[in-house]
């Protein structure tokens, strides 16, 4: 893949927003600036600053093109914590595309706004060094297997103890690599298990072929269990979810079209991901190619219409019912980008209902951020931390011992709260884990 | 940063002030208008914070005013003249619960529905659900005394609140009212609430928590004719039934409704009903059955009854949605707040289609029908001044004839900075005198909430509505 250099300009506006995407009155004059996202804004309901709601975020992007407001350091801090979780554009009756507002505000951001250069060079580094190369990542991936496997990783955090602020905390979410990586797998079919009903493709992601190769086994597996002879292009890449929420949009429509490329070449039933993340920006490619050529945004259009959820087709389907018992009291935690942006809260749910044995707990508030939001829970790692407390504490009401989401970014955050908690003895699974331990569980043999 | 700032700071922490101008700049709206920005920005935690502040305020004779969650509809939350803005959104401790007694007590930046939710395992809940429930405080309904559709059957927020303790401009904190009933004396808690901030500041409530029915029936009859519609309010009241809701929306409005939230309102009809019957198991049933064949009487089309909870909150969701709705298909509208004996409810909707006809406006129709309480919302474009004049023309005939018909200019969204200078219409001088007698007592010196509420007599007769740039 040929990599664009997104060299930010670094231009110092003087007032409004500069040339390429930005938020736009067709966008924010839906905002009637009424108040009902309030509540349901992570970010809000702790600080209780307007600046930092939904409104006041949007207000705030209506100043700077107005020229009230610089495109500076105020105005980035409150853009910067925004998780977009896209739970304001749920709240918001009046259907105002917040995650478009501020993805495109962020693209200014990272056009416009000169960042400190030590985190401009971590930026650099992660996301257009690392994430979009295969090898570089599993590169990556192996000395930190290395280095979490071979004990020096117990070692620093132990070094790290005495030291003021974050770092240890932050070390404590890096994601364990597991062995072998997924990797692997890329470029292979995997027949169904049965008559062949469906032919699919299964988007791998790119740290979740290090870190979650198991949860994207399972999910294989759990599909093949369902009739699909599961496809896994070869050339796929990372989705570029991480660059469009950070306003890396030129970056990121580069990783769209190696996608394009990758599952547009067959006809598949449909494109299936287990990442609610990675899940909600595939079906939003096109947003990216509204000013590109209309053949792209085409393209676009038919990539994204056939991606789905691996719950929304699950249970979408009539799906294998055949599944051992699974004794737990469950509770199950809406990922942000499954039930806000892709406003899929009922699939999940369905699916749980058929593991017999199981008995599901309502968890209240589940529609609210666990904090962690993409890279969100290592950028403003206090923010997370507060967001995951606070869900700990309704979960703690549940009394449930196994905790379900359907995200990998989930499952990470949610288990670092488990391994802070007293009760280390919950389990934390994603929705599909789940299943293939209820079939497997059925037929006999473990996975 | 100016000594002011330095003070507030001393007084409740660097992390409760805001005085950046790129922050205040978020404080010049609220749920209606943008105004002036307020001098500082204070999220007290507790009540002694809020006497501070207050003392503070009085000694450098500086305005005050309260916000809750700013979705008031009439400017209450903004500062006018600026000054210090206390928000209470820091403020949302729920401090006991009492179910054997059936009360709360709560601080003031407690989200309505986040009680209701804090009790419903239990079978409890708060009952006056404003459409803004999800998102605005208890604090700003006290100060609103809000309704809702539920009005109809609980009564509105001033007979659910059994207690306040306020604190004065002078700094005093007063408690009123009493957990229970039975308290000698004048009933100060019914007249802070209403009172909108101008008479105190509320830092503590006790609610009254009720029991959730046995069952609930949500019906929808649908209609092809809005005078239909309107009749049948007029025809369930008077067989003498009292339906805990009766919502009424028009074809315009139900069809933005529908697109925004897919309730399942049918978007060919010109008019539908929504109507909630609870209680016992068999009334409810016979209520929904008598309910039923008045509709048919008037010619309704259709009636559907909600077949399962989902379904109701469906429709219940779409209905709490319908402001918000309708900015998907305009750029702005102005919700309008009239009351009218629910009689002459045919009479008034033909009034508003001539008026909108007149100046050349759309304008969508939504009722709290039971209660008389109408909500037309009027439509227009910011950046159109000529059409954002014509929309204050027209509102100002609808609260006129909501007047004349012995109605009210406001229902719930109360008067603040809006309407003030319509209580003529509905107030003798006499009336308007006693009352700011009232307000000297608690706010001689007016700092409380100004140029809210009553008069200023500058501008007599007009609407203020400065409808926030942009949006
Ligand atoms: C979409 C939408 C739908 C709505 N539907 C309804 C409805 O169905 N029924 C209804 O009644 N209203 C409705 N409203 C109006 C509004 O939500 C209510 O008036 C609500 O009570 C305001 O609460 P708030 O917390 O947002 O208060 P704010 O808007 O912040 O403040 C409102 C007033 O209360 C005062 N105040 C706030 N807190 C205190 C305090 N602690 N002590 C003293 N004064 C205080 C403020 O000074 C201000 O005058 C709706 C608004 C919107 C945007
Ligand atoms: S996306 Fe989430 S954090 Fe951002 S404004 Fe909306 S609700 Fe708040
Ligand atoms: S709910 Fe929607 S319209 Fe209302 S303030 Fe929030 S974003 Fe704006």
């Amino acid at each position: 893949m040929s990599q664009v250099e997104t060299q930010p300009m670094n231009a110092t506006l003087v007032k409004g927003y500069g040339p390429g995407e930005a938020p736009t009155w067709d966008f924010y004059s839906k905002c009637i600036h009424c108040g009902l996202c309030l509540n349901a804004c992570p970010t809000y309901r702790e600080l209780g600053v307007e600046m930092d709601s939904p409104r006041g975020r949007i207000y705030q992007m209506i100043q700077v093109e107005r020229g009230r407001l610089p495109l500076a350091k105020s105005f980035v801090e409150h853009i910067d914590l925004c998780l977009d979780c896209r739970s304001c554009e749920t709240a918001c009756p009046s259907g105002v595309e917040y995650g478009r507002l501020v993805e495109a505000a962020r693209g200014q951001i990272e056009k416009y706004y000169r960042r400190p250069l030590l985190e401009s060079a971590l930026r650099k580094f992660f996301f257009h060094f690392l994430l979009p190369h295969r090898r570089r990542l599993e590169f990556a991936g192996r000395v930190l297997r290395f280095y979490q496997r071979s004990g020096l990783e117990a070692l620093t955090r132990a070094l790290l103890k005495p030291f003021p602020g974050r770092l240890a905390d932050v070390a404590r979410l890096a994601p364990r690599m597991e062995r072998p990586f997924f990797t692997e797998r890329l470029g292979t079919v995997v027949p169904a298990v049965g008559t062949r009903r469906h032919c699919v493709a299964f988007f791998a992601g790119c740290i979740a072929n290090l870190s979650f190769a198991r949860l994207n086994e399972a999910t294989v597996r759990v599909l093949a269990q369902n009739g699909c002879e599961v496809v896994i292009p070869r050339d796929q890449g990372c989705c570029g979810a991480l660059h469009v929420h950070a306003g890396i949009r030129d970056l990121a429509r580069d990783l769209a079209r190696r996608n394009l490329d990758a599952f547009l070449a067959e006809d598949f039933d449909a494109i299936i991901t287990n990442a609610a993340g990675c899940g909600s920006v595939l079906k939003e490619y096109p947003l990216l190619f509204e000013k590109e050529q209309p053949e792209e945004l085409e393209r676009a259009r038919a990539f994204s219409s056939r991606v789905k959820d691996v719950t929304e087709f699950l249970a979408g389907i009539e799906f294998n019912r055949e599944m051992g018992a699974i004794k737990a009291r469950a509770t199950y935690q809406d990922p942000c980008h499954l039930s806000h942006a892709q406003r899929i809260r009922t699939a999940p749910r369905k699916l749980l209902a058929a593991v017999p044995g199981l008995e599901l707990v309502e968890l209240k508030e589940s529609e609210i951020c666990c904090g962690s939001a993409g890279v969100y829970n290592v950028a403003h790692n206090e923010m997370a931390e507060r967001l995951l407390a606070g869900k700990m504490r309704r979960v703690d009401e549940t009394g449930a011992d196994l905790i379900l989401t359907a995200n990998p970014g989930c499952l990470l955050q949610l288990r670092a709260g488990v391994a802070g908690s007293k009760s280390r003895h919950r389990r934390v699974m994603h929705v599909v884990e789940l299943l293939d331990e209820a079939y497997s569980l059925r037929s006999g043999h473990t996975a | 940063m100016k000594s002011f700032t330095r003070e507030l700071i001393r007084l409740v922490g660097r992390d409760a002030v805001l005085w950046r101008p790129e922050d205040l700049m978020l404080y010049e709206y609220d749920g209606l208008s943008s105004l002036r920005q307020p001098d500082a920005v204070v999220l007290p935690t507790t009540t002694d914070h809020v006497v501070g502040i207050v003392k503070f305020a009085a000694r450098e004779k500086v305005p005050v005013v309260a916000r809750g969650a700013g979705t008031g509809l009439s400017g209450g939350a903004v500062t006018p003249e600026g000054g210090i803005l206390i928000g209470f959104s820091r403020m949302k401790k729920i401090l006991e619960i009492d179910l054997e007694n059936q009360r709360a007590r709560i601080q003031p930046g407690v989200v309505n529905l986040d009680l209701s939710l804090a009790v419903s395992d239990q079978g409890y809940f708060y009952a006056p659900d404003p459409s803004s429930q999800k998102a605005c405080t208890i604090g700003g309904n006290v100060a609103e005394n809000s309704g809702g559709p539920h009005t109809l059957a609980y009564g509105v927020t001033t007979n659910h609140v059994l207690g306040l303790e306020v604190v004065l401009p002078g700094g005093e904190v007063i408690h009123t009212g009493a957990a229970h009933w039975g308290r000698p004396g004048y009933d100060l808690t019914g007249l802070i609430v209403g009172s909108e901030g101008t008479l105190g500041i509320v830092t503590e409530i006790t609610v009254r928590l009720m029991r959730k029915p046995e069952a609930v029936k949500t019906l929808l009859a649908v209609y092809d004719r809005v005078l239909d519609a309107t009749r049948t309010v007029a025809a369930i009241t008077a067989r003498g039934i009292t339906p805990a809701a009766l919502e009424m929306m028009d074809g315009f409005t139900l069809r933005a409704v529908e697109d925004a939230t897919h309730a399942g309102y049918p978007k060919d009809s010109a008019a539908v009903l929504l109507i909630e019957v609870e209680g016992l198991l068999e009334n409810v049933e016979e209520e929904s059955d008598q309910i039923e064949a008045v509709c048919r009487e008037d010619h309704a089309r259709d009636v559907r009854r909600a077949k399962s909870n989902e379904e109701r909150e469906l429709l219940w969701r779409g209905r709490k949605n319908a402001f918000g709705a309708i900015g998907r298909i305009s750029p702005s509208y102005y919700v309008q707040d009239g009351v009218i004996p629910r009689t002459r409810l045919p009479e008034m909707l033909e009034f508003i289609a001539g008026v909108a006809e007149k100046y050349k406006l759309q304008i969508g129709n939504i009722f709290h029908a039971g209660d008389g309480n109408l909500h037309p919302l009027l439509m227009f474009d910011a950046r159109d001044e000529a059409q954002h004049q014509r929309v204050l023309k027209a509102a100002r005939e609808i609260m006129a004839k909501c007047a004349e018909m012995g109605g009210s200019i406001t229902g719930e969204h109360g008067v603040g900075i809006e309407k003030n200078e319509l209580m003529p219409l509905i107030f003798s001088p006499d009336d308007l005198d006693a009352m700011r007698k009232v307000k000297s007592v608690f706010n001689p010196a007016g700092e409380f909430n100004p140029a809210k509420l009553l008069p200023s007599g500058k501008m007599c007769g007009e609407l203020r509505v400065q409808v926030s740039a942009g949006a």
